[in-house]
């Protein structure tokens, strides 16, 4: 199963190699992860897409707290959360094919960010499945390139997951 | 008043009252020695960084203290790898320091630059790159911090020559404050009681103890445990020395090389109560069939060996020390029963036996007389090989913490660096160190060190003239095809040991194992034996990989 962490850590220098070679080394699988700062300018949120069953899940938890570096870990996939993920897409569309593939960013509410001769460039966000799909029914036209972010992620309401503790 | 950062380096050492420093000098640390000539701590220059670190090593086994190292960037760092790598795998609380090239050349790949703190993430608990010197102070606190507490570890910090040459205002926190290192010391009370109400119904419970409870210094609460609720006690290798080896209630090492009465008690008991160990391979060997059972109690520091390779019923995280004294405060006196005769059966029936009287000196032999010699009270070194496991099986062991080896590294060349770190720690004590002629000539430029620092080591290596362990390997797994482990090639020992002024003897019968044995030992200085011994001798029993351990055979 995928599961979804976030995981708080110190924004120090070398702390994704720490967490990176922890995943490598113990043969873990990260589907993804997307690192950025948050409100706090000394720590950073790591959202770690992994899959494994609940054995695997519960070492690597163990593990990454074992990472001096590691603040807290939270596993939220069976909580309530919004995700999104932001994909870039150059696609084929020559300009017979221009308005088909206009069509289809206007269904996910994709915008076109970049036109050349013989492509365009879409930027889509979403959550897994949505990207999935888009890029599904652009897949006919040929992309030349593509690049996602990894997925982020926030629980719902008035929980968070941030360094405070809980309010409910 | 401003000092250097590498200054204020040694004052840290001082505060956090290091006695000695095993290290070696280069460019990249000048000004780290420059700063110790000032300082009342004692440097002991080694002849390879392996050895400074596998000194360090010794000396914390043998003094429970933060051992502390240092060397120069590059090669000098690189050569301290095998060694931090060997701490971590046996969890012993070490600091490193390592010079670096100046931070404006860090990432060019200037001279004698190698990226130290990249190399050791895998084998320390944790390590820094210093790159602001106001920083260096805390850093080290928080480095003794962390290697010292919950899971005892290595620790590395980097120092860059310019960051080092940096003037710094010295303030040494008294405090540390580590949001994301919060070790846990006390059990949960309800699994505490449950793991009472369990051992109160037990029929059939053994007690299975690791290098925790060294670690955590609880042999005495150990001993209460097993006399309370009369339970028989196996050690991991690691865990040897933390339960009196002439117990009633002992049942020596399990695993690969235990013995049958461990391994047999392990795979029959109803109720494994593990204490500091970590479930090892070489312990466990087919896990399905390891503990069968068994419910399982286990109390460890560190949440990730719960459950990591065989599953848990009842699991505590704590310090074992904390835990067993909550544990005992619930426990009553158990009696005598039926499954302490059937182990006593077990131990009668399937002894640790060798052959001896075929003409030539069994190395197991030697290993009884050092036994019966010091009366199992010496501090026991050993390096990685068969003889390390007939010390494991042969000698006795009396006091906590007297046998310092590599267990889950299994480092040949530990030996003598070990030893001299441990007799450095412990200056009036009998330091034996036991060695093989493949290990000792890994890192025998040290003989060096001991001879420069005094050290009145005894040295006694199980000469059998081949990689015995290899050979044994090649014997159960290869059809006896014997592959790159025979000497063909000695230096003469007593020779050598005379080019470093050590007084020496060659033992080759029983008879002048009885007769020299002592008289090496009982002398006051350095001294080495080489007791040449039978090259065909097995470790027996072994479980051969894949099998369980209540399958073990004799080869
Ligand atoms: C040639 C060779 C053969 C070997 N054969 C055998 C063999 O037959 N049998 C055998 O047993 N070993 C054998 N070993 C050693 C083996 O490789 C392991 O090193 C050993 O089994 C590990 O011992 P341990 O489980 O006690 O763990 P250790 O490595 O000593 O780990 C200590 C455990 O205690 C925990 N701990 C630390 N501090 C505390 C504390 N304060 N409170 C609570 N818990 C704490 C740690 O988290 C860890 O889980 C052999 C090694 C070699 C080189
Ligand atoms: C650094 C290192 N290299 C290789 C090995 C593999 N190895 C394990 S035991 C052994 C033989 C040890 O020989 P010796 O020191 O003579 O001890 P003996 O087994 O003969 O008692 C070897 C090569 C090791 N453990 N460590
Ligand atoms: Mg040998």
């Amino acid at each position: 199963m995928r599961h979804t962490l976030a995981v708080l850590v110190e924004n120090n220098p070398g702390v994704l190699a720490r967490v990176a070679g922890l995943f490598s080394r113990r043969g873990f699988n990260i589907d993804s992860l997307a690192v950025g700062r948050t409100e706090s300018p000394d720590v950073s949120r790591m959202t770690i897409v992994v899959e494994g069953d609940e054995r695997v899940l519960e070492q690597v938890n163990k593990q990454l707290h074992k990472l001096v570096d590691v603040i807290k870990i939270n596993d939220i996939t069976a909580d309530e959360y919004v995700d999104r993920e932001l994909v870039l897409i150059k696609v084929n569309a020559d300009p017979a094919q221009r308005g088909e593939v206009m069509q289809i960013a206007d269904v996910f509410r994709a915008r076109i960010v970049d036109l050349g001769r013989k492509t365009v460039t879409l930027e889509c966000t979403g959550n897994d499945g949505k990207i999935n799909a888009f890029e599904e029914s652009l897949r006919p036209y040929g992309i030349k390139e593509l690049v996602r972010t990894g997925k982020i992620a926030m629980l719902r309401g008035t929980k968070y997951t941030g360094l405070q503790e809980n309010g409910d | 008043m401003e000092i250097t950062a590498a200054q204020a380096l040694v004052k840290c050492l001082e505060k956090e009252q290091v006695e000695v420093i095993f290290g070696y000098p280069g460019g990249a640390i000048l000004d780290v020695y420059d700063a110790l000539y000032h300082s009342p701590i004692r440097h002991v220059l080694v002849r390879h960084e392996q050895g400074a670190v596998h000194a360090a090593d010794g000396y914390a086994r043998a003094t429970g203290k933060v051992g502390v190292c240092m060397a120069t960037s590059g090669p000098g760092a690189t050569n301290l790898v095998t060694g931090i790598a060997n701490a971590y795998m046996d969890s012993i609380p070490l600091v490193v320091f390592t010079g670096q090239v100046p931070t404006s050349q860090v990432g060019t790949d200037a001279f004698q630059e190698v990226d130290i703190t990249g190399i050791t993430i895998p084998v320390t608990k944790h390590n820094y790159l210093v790159k602001d010197a106001v920083q260096l102070p805390r850093i080290i606190k928080n480095a003794f911090h962390i290697a010292a507490t919950g899971r005892p570890g290595p620790v590395l910090i980097d120092l860059p020559r310019d960051v080092a040459q940096t003037r710094i205002k010295f303030d040494y926190p008294d405090s540390v404050n580590l949001r994301g290192y919060k070790p846990t010391y006390r059990g949960h009370p309800n699994k505490i009681a449950e793991a009472a109400r369990l051992i109160g119904s037990a029929a059939r419970p053994v007690i299975y103890a690791g290098g925790g409870i060294l670690n955590s210094k609880a042999s005495r609460e150990l001993l209460t445990l097993a006399e309370t609720i009369n339970a028989p006690v196996t050690n991991t290798f690691m865990g040897l020395s933390s339960f009196p080896g002439d117990h009633p209630l002992f049942l020596g090492m399990l695993g690969l090389h235990g013995t049958r009465a461990a391994n047999l008690a392990v795979t029959n008991c109803d109720l494994l109560i593990a204490l500091g160990a970590r479930f090892d391979d070489r312990v466990t060997g087919k896990l399905a069939e390891f503990a069968p059972n068994a419910t399982v109690v286990h109390v460890d520091i560190d949440p990730a060996e719960i459950g990591k390779n065989v599953q848990v019923h009842v699991p505590i995280v704590g310090d074992v020390k904390q835990v067993l004294r909550e544990l005992l405060s619930r426990l009553e006196k158990k009696q005598d029963t039926s499954w302490l005769e059937q182990i006593e059966a077990w131990k009668k029936q399937y002894p640790l036996v060798y052959r001896r009287g075929e003409g030539e000196l069994k190395p197991q032999y030697v290993i009884e007389k050092l036994n019966e010699i010091n009366g199992g009270n010496a501090v026991v070194v050993t390096d990685v090989g068969q003889h390390q496991m007939w010390v494991a099986q042969y000698y006795r062991f009396k006091r906590p913490g007297s046998l310092i080896s590599s267990g889950g590294l299994g480092t040949m060349g530990f030996g003598l660096p070990a030893a001299v770190g441990a007799q450095i720690g412990l200056p009036g004590e009998l330091v034996i160190l036991v060695t093989g002629d493949g290990s000792i000539q890994m890192t025998m430029q040290e003989l060096g060190t001991a001879m420069e620092q005094e050290l009145p080591l005894k040295i006694i290596i199980l000469n059998n003239h081949v990689l015995g362990m290899v050979r044994q390997l090649q014997q159960v797994y290869c059809d006896s095809r014997y592959m790159a482990v025979e000497f063909k090639f000695h230096p003469d020992f007593e020779t050598l040991a005379r080019a470093y002024g050590i007084k020496s003897y060659t033992l080759r019968t029983e008879k002048e194992v009885d007769q020299l044995l002592p008289e090496a030992l009982g002398s006051p200085g350095p001294v080495l034996v080489n007791c040449l011994v039978c090259a065909a001798e097995n470790v027996n029993p072994i479980v051969i990989a894949g099998k369980a351990i209540s399958e073990a055979v004799d080869c």
